[in-house]
């Protein structure tokens, strides 16, 4: 081992952060290009010893690492403790999160330029690229939970930047709390795993979860649940925050109310798949529940679907995109559920890539049509950014799994391991990935062909006032179309470099790393599956390299799923674009369903918002108030002062009443001597 | 007796001799009246210092102990000393006393060198409750203690001040006045007013439970717990900043505070068979309590009821111990629970004390407490933003925050009690996320809500210098708890084996 190492992950770590601080703090006092040259400079150096650190894993036979930074705090014999475990997961994971990032700070010099709070969004970026290394590279719960908390933050602050919006703030504290209620469960399970390991360091943890699983715990009398699989759901609901899984996805479409580079970044590469990411650290203790496991496809598997199909009705570039994470995320934790780690990590990445790139696309349209983000104003943009055009198609073929691109391999691989799958639900699942290249191939291919091809649905009107179109919920035939003041143009050098970047792996990083990465041990000690479980194992006696995989594909369905979804994306967005509209009256009640993304946000307005706010009330009133104060403090009051008011009488000053008094008890006191 | 420098009298009267300077100046020479208070203030938090550098964390023996007999014919001591629970206690009294004096400098105007007095009087007597071992000692400056309290509601407190000044007193004497009883029977059982003798005697089932019950109607009245915490948003809300800083870091302690240095120790097996009252007590402040915040339109009703939830985490880490012990008949994992309750302690001192200064700022630009009044603050006041922003994180107990420690531990150590308590309990998550967060969103965020707000400067270099200090002890304890954890464990191991120990 390097003797440098720990101080390399040191680096690595605290690089964004003392580049936030600086953008932070001195935000007054530094000119914008220094806040940008110092996060992005913070972060590349994060990129670069990442590399570094990788490499060395890879070429030089660096081992797993688990070094202690310091003592948080020693209680009752349990070490609380910061320190970072370096294997190939975190080391693959540390690589893409710093590479997106760095990518996006690029983007972002661009894409900002003209915000008043260009600095605060630098200091911002770069404190959540420190939170997510920290997450990824901790090596126990206590960093684990730090992290997952600090990345939240970050999207709650980034996701209510424009703070004067009122639907993005409420977006904010919306996504917060979401996340919280998913925490809720994760926070239990980590008690939950000190309570029965007696440690929150991962190695311990680990080592000691094979004696977990004869454990039983009573929740409810006479019910004894296996412990594994309580520990196993309660972390996954946190996952299910943190990914966006139903039911807890509401808050990750309405972040797109935050800057389009946060998107990309957050709410699309990095933070969305730390749930993912946990899951998949955590498979020692996963592989203990098949039951845990089963809940997680199942919950994948319905994410995967129904919100792509969500997806395939919304009007707003960013939010469609928003769907096809949800969906993807889902595509992720499927795997997971199947055992096939690797491909979910491996589905992870690629996403990663293509969808940055989508995400960062998007932007570029967004900045070229003056901020409008709704897809009915937009159409024939192709022949005005070429850049944008060719990327976001190699985004979209990626998304899509054509054969060939990142996505194709990761995506492929996790349907032929549900397949493989016999764990409970698997049938389902494969079902719903299944039938989700279509929806994929759809939904995408309706956003590329709505965006970039077709008539023009804008109007350029030099001199004329511009209007930032939010999201309405007119009909698609009743819209007015778009003004602009100048017409679109390509975006400048610092947006599109990225793109490319961005594009170069969407092509290639499926082909060059699924051999190493799925079927040649990448992974090693880093992700544990039971023999049993052991899918990947079986897929690699079918696996001959990547040309013959895609080769292969043309025998496969979900080849002629997606060519079907992006033949009927043409057909009714491109050859008979009347249509949509009368399949939508048509079919009402399935498109208002869909188009009210099957009610969720109503339903936990009513419930969940509603529900706090009557509940705090009718305590707050009807406890406090009316029980509390109004009979017991108030009410003793008075019955103080009732009872003074009869003694009060016998106070009456007339001296004939005392002496009256005093002769009738002087009456009676010497009747009771007398008698007695 | 005392060899050593007495640095406990000096913090207990020290203080109170600068606040009659301070009134005398008052008359004397006005304009020194804010400088004498600073100096008086940061003097005694200059020498409250050593007791934690001096501190020797191998012990759980009293440390800088001082003891002199003080009324003879009734075994009176005049004997004090601290442990690892009750010194960063001290700590944090005289630093949040600083912070009072310079958050009211150019605010408080009626009155001044009265006011300054009054709370430099009361540090000196809630240092003489955190460090007083002789039980009749501890009783008079408890009482003692509400004097300046009630005269600061009730001379400079808003509108209903009288109401609420005498709320908080009814409230708080009728339960301390069981307490006398209580210490009143222990001396005729013991012939001792010792504090550490009442930990030693053996009491029976009967005398237990009735002193517990005692110790308690003064103990829940202070902390407040559920349900005798209505007296706490009125006061809070008539209070005035400083007043609500004090109640709110180091009042709500002293019940606390007091569950470990009497009813734990002197009734360990009526603590033991009381257990599930207090533990559904705690859990009835969080989720209740939580679910009252998030309704509240006053913004120190907010906070008012958010510390009544945060403080239900504190008497629920310190009970849990016995669920624990019966459970498992071993201590172990017990004392991550009472320290956690210990860290919240601190932690929630420095936490709802800035969140108080920070309405501070406010209210004196509008002079309303309502959340509607404000909107979109943040505009005007990013600097103020960035601080309300941090304490509110705190509050909601995000990791690398001090609201985050206890939370934690007392939720870990929970789980060990048993699985719905650490479900009840996780159910701050959730609440205190929803009433802080909601809070901030309806004060500082939005386009700016009305004319008043849009005439609102940012925070002067006096309200930094005060939100920062505050800022400090928030990140560090959340960043690194080790110290003060260090400090805490022998007293508080000592202390959960007297807990467990039967006195049958």
């Amino acid at each position: 081992m390097n003797p440098a190492m720990p101080t390399i992950f040191l680096i690595i770590v605290l690089a964004p952060l003392a580049a936030a601080i600086i953008a932070g703090i001195f935000m007054r006092f530094i000119p914008r290009p220094v806040s940008h040259w110092v996060t992005t400079l913070g972060v590349a150096l994060s990129f670069v010893l990442s590399v570094y650190v990788l490499w060395q894993m890879l070429y030089k036979g660096m081992g797993n690492l688990n070094v202690t930074v310091y003592n948080w705090g020693v209680v009752d014999n349990v070490q609380f403790q910061v320190g970072f475990l370096m294997d190939r997961l975190t080391a693959l994971m540390i690589t893409v999160v710093s590479f997106v990032s760095l990518m996006v700070h690029v983007y972002t010099i661009g894409y900002m330029a003209d915000d008043p709070g260009y600095k605060r969004f630098f200091s911002y970026i770069a404190l959540f690229t420190f939170s997510m290394l920290m997450l990824v590279m901790a090596n126990n719960f206590l960093q684990l939970f730090f992290g997952w908390e600090a990345v939240g933050l970050v999207s709650y602050l980034l996701i209510g930047f424009w703070y004067t919006r009122p639907t993005a703030i409420y977006a904010g504290l919306k996504a917060f709390l979401v996340n919280r209620v998913g925490d809720f469960g994760f926070l239990l399970g980590i008690a939950l795993v000190l309570t029965y390991t007696g440690s929150v360091n991962y190695a311990a943890v680990f080592a000691y979860a094979p004696q977990l699983a004869g454990q039983h715990i009573q929740l409810f009398p006479g019910l004894a649940w296996s412990v594994p699989t309580v520990i196993c759901i309660l972390l996954f609901v946190g996952a299910m925050g943190k990914s966006a899984q139903v039911p807890l996805h509401v808050w990750l479409p309405d972040s797109m109310e935050g800057p389009t580079p946060i998107s990309a970044l957050i709410h699309a590469a990095t933070m969305v798949t730390a749930g993912i990411f946990m899951v998949a650290r955590m498979s020692p203790l996963f592989e203990l529940s098949d039951t845990a496991l089963s809940v997680v496809m199942i919950i994948g598997a319905i994410t995967a679907f129904f919100m792509g199909l969500v997806g395939i009705v919304q009007n707003d570039i960013k939010r469609v995109i928003a769907y096809s994470t949800l969906s993807q995320l889902g595509y992720m934790a499927v795997a997971l559920g199947a055992s096939a780690y690797a491909a979910g990590i491996f589905h992870l990445m690629t996403h990663a890539f293509f969808k940055a790139l989508l995400f960062l696309a998007a932007g570029s349209v967004i900045i070229a049509m003056h901020h409008e983000q709704d897809m009915r104003r937009m159409g024939g943009l192709r022949k005005y950014m070429p850049i944008t055009y060719v990327t976001f198609l190699i985004g979209s073929l990626a998304l899509i799994a054509f054969p060939g691109f990142a996505g194709f391999f990761s995506k492929d691989t996790i349907i032929a391991a549900v397949h493989d799958s016999r764990r409970a639900g698997a049938g389902f699942a494969y079902w719903c990935v299944l039938l989700g290249v279509f929806v994929t191939a759809l939904y995408t291919f309706r956003m590329f062909f709505m965006t970039f091809h077709g008539k023009e649905r804008f109007v350029v009107e030099p001199g004329g006032k511009h209007d930032h179109g939010h999201e309405d919920h007119a009909s698609e035939e009743h819209l007015a179309p778009g003004h602009l003041v100048h017409p679109p143009k390509e975006s400048p050098w610092v947006v599109t470099v990225p793109l490319i970047l961005l594009a170069i792996p969407s092509l290639f990083i499926g082909w060059l790393t699924i051999q190493p990465v799925l079927y040649g041990g990448f992974f090693g000690s880093s992700i544990y599956v039971a023999p049993s479980h052991h899918v990947m194992q079986r897929l690699t006696g079918e696996f001959h390299g990547a040309a013959s995989m895609v080769k292969e594909s043309v025998t496969s369905p979900a080849l002629y799923l997606a060519l079907a979804g992006v033949f009927v994306a043409w057909f009714f967005y491109l050859y008979a674009p009347r249509l949509p509209a009368l399949l939508a009256q048509k079919l009402s009640t399935f498109y208002q369903l869909l188009f009210h993304k099957f009610y969720f946000d109503e339903i936990y307005a009513f419930f969940i918002a509603g529900g706090t706010r009557g509940l705090g009330n009718a305590l707050w009133k009807g406890g406090d108030g009316a029980v509390i104060d109004g009979v017991l403090v108030n009410g003793s009051a008075r019955a103080v002062g009732w009872l003074s008011g009869i003694l009060r009488r016998g106070q009456s000053g007339y001296l004939y009443h005392y002496a009256f008094a005093m002769i009738v008890g002087l009456c009676l006191l010497l009747g009771w001597l007398l008698l007695r | 007796m005392t060899t050593h420098f007495p640095i406990l009298s000096v913090l207990l009267w020290l203080p109170i001799a600068g606040g009659v300077i301070v009134l005398l100046a008052g008359r004397v020479a006005p304009r020194w009246v804010r400088w004498l208070a600073l100096f008086f203030s940061v003097l005694v938090f200059a020498i409250s210092v050593p007791l934690w550098t001096q501190f020797n964390t191998g012990t759980a023996a009293m440390q800088f102990v001082e003891n002199l007999p003080w009324i003879r014919t009734f075994h009176v001591h005049y004997h004090l000393g601290v442990d690892g629970i009750s010194m960063p206690l001290i700590l944090l009294t005289t630093f949040m006393t600083v912070l009072v004096v310079i958050a009211g400098w150019e605010v408080v105007h009626y009155k001044l060198a009265q006011y300054m007095a009054a709370f430099l009087i009361m540090e000196g007597l809630m240092n003489g409750v955190f460090s007083a071992l002789d039980g009749l000692l501890f009783y008079v400056l408890w009482e003692a203690m509400l004097i300046p309290m009630f005269l600061i509601i009730g001379i400079w407190g808003g509108p209903r001040r009288v109401y609420a000044s005498i709320k908080f007193f009814l409230y708080t004497f009728l339960g301390s006045v069981l307490m006398l009883v209580a210490i009143i029977y222990m001396y005729v059982k013991s012939g001792s007013y010792d504090i550490l003798t009442f930990q030693q005697m053996p009491l029976g089932m009967t005398a237990q439970v009735l002193i517990f019950l005692a110790f308690l109607a003064a103990f829940a009245v202070k902390v407040p717990m559920w349900p005798v915490h209505t007296w706490l948003p009125d006061a809070h809300v008539e209070a005035p900043t400083g007043g609500s800083v004090i109640l709110a870091a180091i009042l709500l302690k002293m019940g606390a505070y007091g569950f470990l240095r009497f009813s734990l120790p002197i009734a360990p097996d009526a603590s033991h068979a009381l257990m599930w009252v207090i533990i559904a007590l705690s859990l009835i402040a969080i989720i209740y309590i939580g679910f009252v915040a998030v309704v509240q339109t006053d913004m120190k009703k907010l906070v008012a009821y958010s510390s009544v939830a945060h403080m239900g985490f504190v008497t629920l880490g310190f009970f849990i111990l016995f669920v624990i012990f019966a459970k498992t008949a071993s201590t172990s994992g017990t004392v991550m629970g009472v320290e956690g309750g210990l860290v919240q302690m601190i932690s929630h001192g420095f936490v709802s004390g800035a969140l108080f200064l920070c309405v501070g700022v406010l209210y004196d630009r509008l002079h309303t407490r309502e959340i509607n009044a404000y909107g979109g603050v943040i505009n005007m006041m990013p600097a103020f933003a960035f601080f309300m922003v941090l304490f509110a994180m705190a509050n909601v107990g995000l990791p690398g925050t001090s609201g985050f420690v206890g939370e934690w531990m007392v939720i870990l150590t929970s789980m060990k009690a048993g699985f719905w308590i650490a479900f009840g309990a996780a159910f701050t998550l959730f609440l205190g996320a929803a009433y802080t967060l909601w809070l901030v969103k309806r004060v500082l965020y939005g386009p700016v809500g009305n004319d008043r707000v849009a005439a609102m400067r940012d925070i002067s270099k006096r309200e930094f210098i005060v939100l920062g200090l505050c800022a400090v002890p928030v990140i560090v304890i959340g960043i690194w708890p080790a110290p003060l954890l260090d400090v805490m464990h022998a007293s508080v191991v000592n202390l959960v084996h007297q807990a467990v120990q039967s006195k049958l």
